[in-house]
């Protein structure tokens, strides 16, 4: 029997990883809505992982949690099952499933690049490596996180005053780009639309410094000239955003590396700030675990698994459902 | 280059007008001649790399990027110059020429160079700057800024009028030294010779019946009809030809078939329509004709086009435009009496003794001729730039109206993007309901923000950007006429609609037939 089914279900173990639908028995990599779903029985995960899945959806979103630290070993069936840091949110993790024959990683969604308070990404050697490819294209390649959130500082300097309302998703982006902000040195107030403040109270709790943060509700016209708001990317287009007078949309994505979709989305300042691996990431992980056989989950599979048996791995897309993952996410 | 890369970008991010030409004021304030002048030619579409060619820039990039991961890539982003800019592998961050150093360069160097130095360009850029520069090369912006734009940001980087600026404007080139030492108020204003400029035109006024026809004697007054097709201006002499449209662009390499019949030295001003034997056709046929390159042989044959005068500016070298017009007509009449043209003549002037008899000349033109309206101009008006008071008026027929029904509502751009604000309506075809028509003006900014909560809370399904909604609503539409059309699922297009009224009142049952509105169609 196959360690791992081409559906992410781990037969000898009786488990699935990420599942879409409520199971049994689920292995959850990180606690995005596409990977994390309520309703599991028995949920194994790290201790942010259950922690963020907790405060979204509640105490009783699983029967039981079983929480595990990065590294530790966890006997599932015959397996031997460990998560080891992804670098993508709070908690993310790849899982390695380990038999006496084989070492399977299933990456979840990843990234290189340094985040504030996230453990950061540890290639784990193996022979199959299951990997996202959300940016799965040679024309993704991600700039500084830095400069562009220098970028952003320096338009807010220079604009004082037009609100700078800033799309970014709610867990993981939202935070980054707080820190990011921080790090180049702005240390204004910054102002948070409601869906933010939670997964931000999280992360503070968990030790992650994001310092000022406001409700604009709170704030006076006068204090949100100039001031940076940060909304989830459908806000933007709603009735919510007419609170600020001539603001200077912008968004936090890596989707914001194409100009022409940037146009189209109407955003005019675009910040190309990713918790995903780019094309360079991507290939250099690839290769960084050794493994012979690649399977692709989600994403521009096409193009990655081209790119692996031109490199004379054996590799094929998995087509997962479930993982339309709402592109501002990214 | 790096500063312009910069300003290109954000040409295209910015969706309002008024920031775009901030951003060009400050771009011409800021960076020195001659980069100035060359980013003044990109924006104005003046300047081409001709050697640059996309499949140059195509075998570049396959050098170094696998044939089908580049064409997975191009599929995706769907821009050939930004596919290349961020598939690039290498970013070296070197410097760069200064966008004229650029230009010259990639302009004079032999063919078998180009593409060593095109990819030592590219590998020493970001990714911005790399779009930029094959933007540059291959002279496909699509950034959102025409030349009239571009020109008017001009005029206010220099204080001057636009009108001012299209003066000058053809007779001006890359990089435009002396426009800049004008506009920097460093130098008198450049002599360029009068066939090469544009002259402003005069324009009319709408006419107010009520408000205007009681102090008018219609004796001091000359109509004619108002033609359906666009205004001209011919500049004529000195081994010039040019036909201006009322922008001040020089549209004739798209009418070479009336360009070669042109004698003469003058100035003219008229009204450029597609027909044979002075018969007009319809404003589609010339619209079949316009923004075309190079018409092919087919085209002139199918839509030939003529031109119908109805002014002269200069006759000869002698600028006229301080006579009276009765003056300016006798001259003009002179003037092709002496120039025979096949496709020229003069708008006829229409007899009439009082208004009310030349107000049913116009409901009987209309009706049976499908006329847009009269032109009452003064007898004694000079010819003066811009639109003068109680000069020149359009009369125009009283506007077609029918009442459609809501069907889909899109969110609007810059300040309306919060609003749903561009509204798709038709019309009953049997129990169906058909598009007939989009309109995004016509109301009030108070109704705007009532249409937008309505179409929130009637809303059936939602396409992107798009609502459908609820078929509910009936709008009075008003449009200026309406055309057979092939593109469209109804067989008609409305030319110019707008909503009239917000029939609130009104059951979408009571709306117009599709019956109704192929009644207005001219035959």
């Amino acid at each position: 029997m196959d360690i791992l089914r081409h559906d992410l279900y781990i037969g000898p173990a009786g488990a699935y990883i990420d599942p879409h639908f409520p199971v049994e028995k689920a292995l959850i990599t990180h606690a995005h809505g596409d990977h994390a779903i309520r309703g599991h029985k028995h949920v194994l995960a790290t201790q942010d992982t259950i922690g963020i899945m907790k405060q979204r959806y509640g105490e009783d979103a699983a029967k039981s949690w079983q929480p595990v630290a990065y590294g530790e070993k966890t006997k599932l069936g015959s397996l031997t099952v460990s998560f080891h840091p992804a670098g993508h949110i709070l908690g993310s993790a790849q899982i390695l499933l380990e038999s006496p024959k084989q070492r399977i990683v299933v990456s979840g969604d990843y990234k290189r690049g340094f985040d504030a308070g996230i453990a950061a990404f540890e290639p784990v050697p193996c022979d199959i490596f299951v990997t996202e490819a959300t940016f799965g294209l040679p024309v993704f390649q991600h700039p500084d996180p830095l400069a562009e959130a220098q970028k952003l500082a320096h338009s807010l300097a220079k604009f004082q005053q037009q609100s700078h309302l800033i799309a970014v998703y709610a867990l993981g982006k939202a935070q980054r780009l707080i820190s990011l902000l921080r790090a180049a040195g702005y240390d204004a107030p910054i102002y948070l639309h409601g869906a933010m403040v939670g997964m931000c109270n999280y992360y503070q709790q968990r030790g992650v410094e994001l310092g000022d943060l406001r409700r604009p509700v709170d704030a006076s016209k006068e204090e949100l000239k100039g001031a940076l708001v940060l909304a989830p990317p459908s806000a933007l287009k709603e009735v919510w955003s007419r609170r600020f007078s001539d603001p200077i949309t912008g968004m936090a994505s890596g989707w914001m590396t194409v100009k022409q979709r940037v146009r189209q989305r109407g955003i005019e300042l675009p910040l190309v700030i990713s918790d995903h691996a780019d094309w360079n990431e991507l290939t250099q992980t690839i290769r960084d675990t050794d493994a012979a056989e690649v399977w692709v989950t989600h994403g521009r599979e096409d193009a990655l698994v081209h790119w692996c048996r031109k490199s004379g791995l054996a590799a094929k897309p998995l087509r997962l459902q479930g993982r339309d993952e709402e592109e501002e996410a990214a | 280059m790096k500063t312009f890369a910069l300003f290109l970008e954000k040409l295209l991010l910015t969706p309002s007008r008024n920031q775009k030409i901030a951003y060009m004021v400050q771009y011409f304030r800021e960076a020195p001649d001659p980069d100035r002048g060359y980013a003044l030619a990109v924006l104005t579409g003046g300047l081409s790399l001709q050697n640059v060619k996309p499949k140059l820039l195509k075998d570049i990039v396959l050098e170094k990027i696998d044939e089908e991961l580049f064409q997975m890539s191009y599929d995706y982003v769907g821009d050939l110059a930004e596919t290349i800019a961020l598939i690039w592998p290498d970013h070296g961050g070197k410097a760069l020429p200064t966008l004229s150093g650029l230009i010259d360069e990639l302009a004079s160097v032999a063919p078998d160079k180009l593409p060593t130095i095109i990819a030592g360009h590219l590998s020493g850029a970001t990714a911005t700057e790399r779009w930029a520069i094959i933007k540059l090369a291959t002279g496909n912006l699509r950034i959102g800024v025409s030349a009239r734009l571009a020109k008017t940001a001009l005029a206010e980087f220099g204080g001057k009028t636009l009108d001012e600026i299209e003066h000058l404007w053809h007779g001006m080139e890359c990089p435009y030294l002396d426009l800049f030492a004008w506009l920097d108020g460093r130098a008198e204003a450049p002599q360029v010779h009068r066939h090469r400029m544009f002259h402003p035109l005069m324009l009319a006024h709408a006419l107010d019946e009520e408000k205007d026809l009681g102090g008018m004697n219609p004796a001091d007054w000359q109509a004619e009809w108002k033609w359906d097709g666009i205004r001209v201006q011919l500049g004529l002499g000195e081994g010039e030809k040019a036909m201006y449209s009322r922008t001040g662009d020089n549209i004739a390499h798209s009418f070479p078939d009336l360009m070669k019949t042109l004698n003469g030295r003058a100035v003219l001003d008229g009204e450029l329509l597609a027909g044979r034997g002075f018969e007009p056709m319809s404003f589609n046929a010339l619209q079949q004709r316009l923004n075309r390159k190079k018409p092919g042989q087919q085209m002139q044959r199918d839509y030939p086009v003529f031109v119908r005068l109805y002014d002269m500016l200069f006759d000869g070298d002698e600028d006229i435009r301080g006579l009276p017009l009765h003056e300016r007509r006798v001259r003009l009449e002179r003037w092709l009496a002496a120039n025979p043209n096949p496709q020229m003549d003069i708008s006829s002037i229409l007899s009439f003794h009082s208004w009310q008899e030349l107000a049913e000349i116009r409901v009987r033109g209309a009706e049976e001729q499908g006329h847009e309206g009269l032109m009452l101009k003064r007898r004694d008006s000079v010819y003066k730039q811009g639109r003068p008071k109680g000069l020149w008026f359009k009369w125009k027929r009283d506007a077609l109206l029918i009442d459609a029904i809501l069907m889909y509502a899109q969110r609007g751009h810059g300040k309306r993007s919060s609003y749903y604000s561009d509204y798709t309506f038709g019309v009953w075809k049997g129990n169906d309901i058909v598009p007939v028509g989009k309109a995004y003006f016509g109301f009030t900014d108070e109704e705007l923000r009532e249409l937008d909560r309505w179409v929130r809370n009637h809303t059936v399904e939602r396409f992107g950007p798009v609502r459908e909604v609820e078929k509910q609503l009936v709008f009075e539409v008003a449009f200026d006429s309406v055309q057979p059309s092939t593109r469209h699922k109804a067989g008609l297009a409305l030319r110019f609609p707008r909503i009239n009224r917000i029939r609130w009142d009104k059951p979408a049952q009571q709306a117009d037939t599709l019956e109704n509105v192929g009644k207005f169609v001219r035959q």
